[in-house]
């Protein structure tokens, strides 16, 4: 993972490059979608909280205003506006009704996914232009967010990993990490601290080229819930967050029952 | 989105910094001479009237507008609230900024009760008066009369009797040169404030029409509990009662309403529209509407199309659109375009926190002895638009902005104690009387 000190648009962050050893995962080949997140949002079943519940499922509040900002919200679309902690949320909400553990990737998945074997600033090579085939961005995505699968995949049949929107991972942003990395880490992961700063990946459709490239790292900052005007701000919403959705991934091997709950736990909290 | 790691400071940032300290030394004998403060230091003293969740919020901004301020005390109906608010500020991790330091609220200093604003407003410089609105006429009338500066959240009233009375209050805070800063934070928002000037400018002509809208799913609801006295009931459940609220046209869609009569500098002259309780008919829900809809008539005969709804499962949306003779203002997208060719795109990575922002500007001013802010009589006559659109929809009936205003229509309580009641009592099942339009009637 990270980048070559060569690449173009590249950050301190993202190096030195690391190769680092994965355990299997499948992963979605969209990003969420509306059609997705309502089956939780709207599950009548579930209680509404305003602080996110712990030892419960529990559904987020109603938005205050229209978090989409006017983009729209087919079914098809991709889910936007939510914090970290209400994607853990919709992974619980799923265990529970489906008994399969789904949770965020983390960087080194999210990024392995999003390469599909290249080692290129972007799965298709070094050369921004072809990334309108692939992601919907600044140049081609008309400010705002587009329905899911809508241009080419990458070689292991993903869609939107660049573009469209921008992706929560479990990890907290270290900018120092790679550099704490040992070479073939196992299922490396910077554990969650505070609430920000966390890691999203594959930039949005507001984002230049260069910030959707695979190794690109985005810290989440509270400045993302500016226009919250209560207090305590919202736990499930941003309210200028509107680049950020997420999509699941599935471990091949599912962690035992004492493990899953210890996860929801620590990032529920 | 990474951090800035230059630390150095460049020549050019040094001579800012330089003027600015020379321009504090320049502005501190003013301050002194102005006699603004109640302490001989030159801390501005802040009380909090109303500590929900905006309350919180509201005192959070102040205690982080780097003037020198301190909170000083607080005020709330409830005792939890306070409590709640009480340890949102002095948490030590808050996301925009620890202020614990800048909290200097002694336990004294609590104040709990329909009175409790009565005993903090005296302790402080500036007021920041954020309960439901229905008792800001009230409040604010105390803080101006104890020459106080003031904060405060949208809306201003939720009876006509109540906006006259901050109309009132209005010209005596200008006498006093007392700054007045209203929560309607579209004002202190950058595109706003950009959209504005250029439209001020001619870039869309004259206004002839605009639709707003504040469609959404809806807020809380508390549960009633047992033991809870009906008046105790409905001050937790605000948000469904009028005297409390004004109806969710006034509470929320004021913003949108706001910002029309804003752009378009004046207030509607009469209104007529429809609305009801379509999906959110639970007695749980007081007696508002869960849909407006409203035709703003202005005197040069320009129309506004307001529409707010309270349903959950449909289209949302909050925006303003203004439509001029010369183009087209879409709020939302911060863009002013002219038969589908853009004229002016606001860089949305330049928008700021306008809550932030308005209580930044508010307390430079105040620290500076500057008289700059009398948004009372917008916040007032916008409060009245909405109140216009509430009483059209509930009777189905024209209703004169003027004649309405005049009314004296008050609907608050003869008297404000736990044990008293509220001015709209359930039936033996639990439901509230709902207006009616062809029934309700404002005048004969």
């Amino acid at each position: 993972m990270g980048s070559n000190y060569a690449e173009t648009g590249r950050d301190e962050d993202e190096g030195p490059q690391k190769v680092v050893e994965l355990s299997a995962f499948w992963m979605g080949a969209y990003e969420v979608t509306f059609e997705e997140w309502d089956a939780f949002f709207k599950n009548m079943d579930v209680p509404q909280t305003k602080a996110i519940a712990v030892d419960a499922v529990s559904r987020p509040t109603a938005q205050y205003i229209d978090l989409t900002w006017g983009m729209g919200r087919d079914g098809n679309q991709p889910t936007n506006s939510m914090s970290q902690a209400a994607t853990i949320m919709y992974c619980k909400w799923l265990y529970n009704q489906t008994g399969v553990f789904y949770r965020l990737p983390t960087e080194a998945e999210w990024e392995y996914a999003c390469r599909a074997g290249t080692s290129t600033a972007y799965p298709f090579g070094n050369d921004p232009a072809a990334l309108k085939e692939f992601g919907f961005f600044k140049d081609n995505s008309g400010g705002k967010f587009h329905r899911v699968g809508q241009l080419k995949a990458n070689a292991w049949g993903l869609y939107d990993m660049l573009g469209n929107l921008s992706e929560w991972t479990l990890d907290q942003y270290d900018p120092g990490q790679y550099q704490k990395l040992a070479d073939n880490a196992k299922n490396p992961l910077t554990a969650p601290g505070p609430r920000y700063p966390r890691v999203v990946r594959g930039g949005s459709y507001a984002d230049e080229a260069k910030d959707s490239r695979c190794a690109n790292r985005v810290s989440s900052l509270a400045d993302w819930n500016k226009r919250d005007p209560q207090i305590p701000k919202s736990r499930w919403w941003l309210t200028d967050g509107m680049t950020v959705g997420f999509r699941l991934v599935r471990p091949h091997q599912q962690p035992s029952k004492e493990e899953i709950e210890k996860f929801f736990a620590q990032y529920l909290k | 989105m990474k951090t800035n790691e230059t630390g150095k400071t460049t020549r050019r940032e040094f001579v800012k910094q330089s003027s600015l300290i020379a321009g504090g030394l320049m502005a501190a004998p003013m301050i002194s001479n102005a006699g603004y403060f109640s302490s001989v230091d030159d801390t501005i003293k802040i009380a909090v009237v109303g500590c929900g969740g905006r309350g919180t919020g509201a005192a959070l901004q102040a205690l982080l507008s780097k003037q020198n301020v301190k909170l000083v005390a607080m005020a709330d109906a409830f005792r939890d609230r306070l409590d709640e608010c009480y340890k949102a500020l002095t948490s030590d991790d808050n996301e925009e900024g620890n202020v614990k330091a800048k909290v200097a609220v002694t336990d004294a200093n609590k104040f709990v009760g329909f009175d409790a604003y009565l005993k903090a407003i005296p302790l402080a410089d500036v007021v920041i008066l954020t309960t439901p609105p229905g008792f800001r006429p009230i409040h604010f009338a105390e803080a101006i009369k104890q020459g106080k500066h003031v904060f405060m959240e949208k809306p201003v009233a939720t009876d006509p009797a109540g906006v006259k009375k901050v109309l009132e209050t209005a010209a005596i805070a200008k006498q006093k040169k007392l700054n007045v800063v209203v929560g309607l934070q579209r004002h202190y928002q950058n595109s706003y404030r950009e959209l504005y000037k250029r439209v001020k400018d001619g870039m869309i002509g004259e206004i002839t029409s605009g639709q707003v809208w504040w469609n959404n799913d809806g807020v809380w609801v508390n549960p009633r509990k047992t033991g809870q006295t009906e008046m105790e009931y409905q001050m937790r459940n605000w948000y469904y009662f009028n005297w409390l609220c004004g109806d969710h046209i006034n509470e929320q869609h004021i913003h949108n309403i706001d910002v029309m009569n804003w752009f378009k500098g004046s207030y509607p002259v009469k209104a007529q529209g429809m609305g009801g309780r379509q999906v959110r008919t639970g007695k749980e829900f007081g007696e508002i509407y869960d849909h407006h809809y409203v035709e703003f008539e202005y005197a040069d005969g320009s129309i506004m199309n307001s529409q707010c709804r309270h349903i959950k499962g449909t289209y949302a949306k909050v925006d303003e659109m203004l439509v001029g003779t010369k183009g087209v203002v879409k709020c939302g997208d911060a863009v002013i375009s002219s038969k589908g060719t853009s004229l002016y795109q606001f860089d949305k990575k330049t928008e700021n926190n306008p809550y932030q922002t308005e209580h930044d500007e508010l307390f430079a001013a105040i620290a500076k002895g500057e008289y700059k802010f009398a948004d009372a009589d917008n916040g007032a006559n916008s409060t009245m638009t909405a109140l216009l659109g509430r009483m059209a929809t509930y009777s189905g009936q024209v209703i004169e902005f003027d004649k309405a205003l005049n009314s004296g229509i008050n609907i608050m309580p003869a008297k404000f104690a736990w044990d008293a009641n509220p001015p709209i009592l359930p039936d033996a099942n639990g439901f509230y009387p709902i207006a009616t339009p062809g029934v309700t009637k404002y005048f004969s």
